[in-house]
């Protein structure tokens, strides 16, 4: 019997009580939120559980919400999988926007190494206990953390550009 | 199969021809030589390489114009050919590869992203190859044709031509490299 949505939050919400909330089904995954104190107990819980049987660690990467309030600015989201009944589930976890922080989750997968060093690279959220927190896709030298919405997306250096042949300047016959 | 008498050899320079003599200059003859033998490096990082495979091939044919073996060695090359979008964390690779050049060396950037980042105006893609090396000859196109990239050979073949043999030690030479900081 496949393994049900209902079942999963009921299971979720009997061992960790208020630490998790905001089910949602949306298409054929079940989305919740974890507080981040308690998420890498949450991942391990639904990876060892012999019903649940999480045992995939598909994806981790960061958002940043920069209007969102202080304490709720950025999020860590987890995708598992269960291979076993073909079940996924996405987990999100909200952290401060001064000070990003979160449990790693190698302990649990070491197939996150990588995936937490990317979100590092490109949030800057650190991953307390990461064996090598260090960039990895972007050179080591950048100093931005290029996909928070104050960084700006395009290169400063570009000198070819003209905003007048772009449609980018609002009266294009006065800067002529 | 094609007749001996089709193949075209480089005209003679100009200069003063006698009965069992001929006079010209040495920056000539020497230009002449280099510029019929460039040996080019592929730097191939996307769909330009692809088009640059095809300038190789038997179609259109590179070595029509004394470039027919690829040095995959810098050591041994004359002609840097940068084609794709270069990243920043490959600048100082693609940086290593030019200082690891003998002189005398020429830069083709072949394409929008080699010559100016192109489309990539982000904040991973170095902006032009000209931000750390200097660069002859620049071919546009995204990606140009095969003709295109031969058409910046035979630009460069002229600029080769040209070229004084005492160029590279001038001090107008000494600044450009250094002010590439490249020694």
């Amino acid at each position: 019997m496949a393994l049900e949505s209902a079942v999963i939050e009921d299971k979720l919400t009997g061992a960790f009580g208020d630490n998790v909330s905001g089910f949602v089904q949306m298409k054929d995954i079940l989305s919740f939120e974890a507080e981040a104190a308690q998420a890498n107990a949450v991942l391990r819980y639904l990876k060892e559980d012999p019903l649940l049987r999480f045992n995939f660690l598909t994806d981790v990467c960061g958002v940043h919400y920069p209007d969102n309030d202080k304490e709720r600015q950025f999020a860590v989201v987890y995708h598992m999988h269960n291979w076993m009944d073909n079940v996924r589930i996405r987990i999100k976890a909200f952290l401060d926007g001064d000070k990003p922080e979160i449990d790693t989750a190698t302990n649990l997968f070491l197939g996150a190494n990588w995936q937490e060093r990317e979100t590092y690279d490109f949030y800057g959220i650190i991953f307390k206990g990461h064996p090598q927190l260090k960039r990895i896709l972007n050179m080591d030298e950048m100093e931005s953390f290029p996909m928070r919405k104050e960084f700006p997306l395009e290169d400063g250096g570009r000198t070819d550009k003209d905003d007048r042949f772009f449609g980018r300047s609002t009266d294009n016959a006065l800067n002529f | 199969m094609s007749k001996s008498s089709d193949i075209k050899l480089v005209n003679a320079p100009d200069g003063v021809e006698g009965q069992g003599f001929f006079a010209t200059k040495l920056d000539t003859v020497v230009g002449l030589a280099r510029a019929n033998s460039l040996w080019p490096l592929p730097f191939a990082t996307s769909c330009c390489g692809i088009e640059f495979m095809a300038t190789m091939a038997s179609t259109y044919d590179v070595a029509r114009f004394g470039s027919e073996r690829m040095s995959f060695s810098p050591r041994q090359a004359d002609m840097l050919l940068v084609m794709g979008t270069i990243a920043k964390k490959m600048a100082p690779i693609l940086r290593q590869v030019y200082e690891q050049m003998s002189e005398p060396r020429w830069v083709i950037a072949v394409g929008a992203c080699a010559s100016s980042g192109g489309i990539f105006d982000t904040y991973s893609v170095l902006q032009g190859i000209d931000k750390v090396i200097p660069v002859d000859v620049y071919v546009p196109g995204c990606p140009p044709r095969p003709e295109q990239i031969l058409d910046g050979i035979m630009t460069l073949q002229e600029i080769v031509k040209s070229e004084s043999v005492r160029r590279r030690s001038s001090p107008e030479y000494t600044e450009l490299m250094a002010s590439y900081n490249i020694t």
